[in-house]
């Protein structure tokens, strides 16, 4: 089965180490252009035609999931996005925000698209690309220049340990309790997506595939079932310790130590039980 | 400017879910919906452009029968007429190409200026019915996107991108973006917007013959649980008992107290 892996900067490595477990040839192209939806659709499908493999392989990235559906929509296709294992015709990837994973299986002909999950193929070796020119760039799209809001007030990069809460907190009224378990640890308080969507807690302190990427001792998830949004945030931590009433939440997967309960019952007693350590 | 939002149902979140007899999919028996969180943002954002700019909003999904009970509370909200494409749940829950397919169908007529749904969906989460809808009405698309601002025969938005950076882009209406939550605050239902809601209309499209749903290209062979990491030490009883296990383990097992 011929692949056509299509490479950015980010996941390279990955990506050619995938490619290469789903078939052979591997032919690996970056797209040398400025970057709109547009342009990338118009060019992958240019590269598509001329090719014509079975499948194309790409890094769940968030330029991936501005165009590449549009890409395979034009080969009556879908992007088989996120795939966490599997080679073809059988992926895998998660649903229902990982609560189940799915076995998805490929029908009809190729070209068939995939892209992906950051972290779940090892990169391996030194990826070697070609840069792909389209013979005749088009877009709609005016694109400008990356940029950052103002330095972020909150470095959590360098944070020893970290007090994150999720959901399970259920009010903004409630913050005070994992405040105090950051306060009697001297950690950074932390928080998924919905926590700092709803402006609980500040925008700097989101942990996730949109906020920061932690590797601190110990990481204390509170209240987050664990998303793969915010998992990828926070795989690097040396420990992972999850506080959560759901036993099935996807956070116990990842997490080295971990207790079943209320966290309105359970934060205070480690409050306490860590006041104690440092008498 | 006329603004339609795509958004789809699913099952209300914290439901315990269990895979059906089958092992394809979950067991919706007994199960509550509620409109997948994204695309609330994106009604939310269509609610609020049609405040600033006038014009009207039309909110469209496609599914069972129960899809219309999610449809309605989007017109409580404010949503002036809704579109409901009524199709057995196994239409929707394969393929997104299929579903795509669908809406463009409807929407075609319409000829909105612009079209929003969320980034991605709670079940599924393929997360490309939005850049697909767009691909297949032949219109420019963004994604993630965290900030509309309409000017004129054109948008300018916000998208995010990874680990905090931003890029700003321009493109000519129609177009369809997807949104990503957090860019707006959301607003409940009034009493009175209920009591309108009853009043609004909500058109349904039946399909019955096979040839107008395009095949799927990819299959859900089997879903199931995903394998317990046996590495993981649960501590329960008491939740004092538990903290105090956790901490002893903390300080002299992982050694990071």
């Amino acid at each position: 089965m011929s692949v056509l892996a299509i490479v950015e900067q980010r996941m390279a490595g990955e990506v050619l180490a995938a490619a290469q477990q789903f078939g052979s040839p591997v032919h690996a192209y970056s797209i040398d252009l400025p970057y709109t939806a547009d342009a990338y659709a118009a060019a992958v499908e240019e590269l598509v035609r001329k090719m014509n493999p079975a499948l194309v392989v790409f890094g769940h990235t968030y330029q991936t999931r501005d165009y590449a559906p549009k890409l395979a929509a034009r080969f009556g296709r879908f992007l088989i996005s996120d795939i966490i294992a599997g080679k073809p015709p059988v992926f895998v990837r998660q649903m229902f925000q990982g609560k189940f994973n799915a076995d998805v299986r490929l029908t009809g002909d190729g070209p068939h698209f995939v892209s992906i999950q950051a972290g779940a193929w090892r990169a391996e070796g030194s990826p070697t690309t070609e840069p792909f020119i389209p013979a005749s760039p088009i877009t709609r799209q005016a694109a400008e220049p990356p940029f950052r809001e103002a330095a972020r007030a909150v470095d959590l990069t360098a944070a020893d340990i970290i007090v994150s809460v999720g959901r399970g907190i259920k009010e903004k009224e409630n913050i005070p309790v994992v405040e105090a378990l950051a306060q009697a640890l001297g950690a950074e308080l932390a928080a998924s997506r919905p926590i700092c969507d709803a402006g609980w807690l500040p925008m700097d302190r989101q942990v996730g595939s949109s906020g920061q990427t932690v590797s601190p001792k110990v990481y204390f998830a509170i209240g987050i079932s664990g998303a793969i949004q915010h998992l990828v945030g926070m795989k690097g931590a040396k420990t992972v310790v999850a506080i959560n009433k759901d036993p099935d939440a996807p956070i116990f997967e990842v997490a080295h130590y971990g207790i079943v309960g209320d966290l309105f019952e359970v934060v205070p007693a480690l409050v306490e039980e860590i006041k104690k350590t440092k008498v | 400017m006329k603004i339609a939002v795509a958004i789809k149902q699913v099952p209300l979140r914290d439901s315990p879910l269990r895979v059906n007899a089958a092992g394809t999919w979950i067991d919706e028996d007994n199960l509550g919906f509620e409109i997948n969180e994204p695309d609330a943002y994106a009604l939310e954002e269509a609610l609020q452009l049609r405040e600033k700019h006038g014009g009207e909003v039309i909110v469209i999904s496609a599914g069972p029968a129960r899809v219309s009970q999610t449809i309605r509370e989007a017109l409580a909200k404010g949503a002036d007429r809704g579109i409901h494409i009524e199709v057995a749940t196994s239409v929707i829950t394969n393929d997104t190409l299929r579903v795509a397919n669908l809406l463009a169908a409807a929407l075609k007529t319409e000829a909105p200026d612009l079209i929003l749904t969320g980034l991605q969906s709670d079940d599924l989460g393929y997360g490309q019915t939005g850049v697909v809808l767009a691909e297949l009405l032949g219109l420019p698309s963004s994604t993630i996107i965290m900030q509309v601002e309409i000017q004129p025969g054109k948008v300018r938005v916000k998208r995010e991108l990874e680990d905090g950076w931003f890029q700003h882009i321009e493109m000519p209406l129609p177009a369809v973006l997807t949104i990503q939550s957090g860019l707006n605050k959301l607003r409940y239902a009034t009493l009175m917007g209920i009591k309108k809601a009853k009043t609004k209309e909500i058109k349904v499209i039946t399909l019955d013959g096979a040839s107008e749903v395009p095949s799927a290209s990819a299959v859900i062979e089997r879903l199931y649980a995903p394998e317990k990491n046996k590495a993981g030490q649960i501590f329960d009883g008491d939740p004092k008992t538990a903290a105090a296990k956790l901490v002893e383990k903390l300080r002299f097992e992982a050694r990071v107290l």
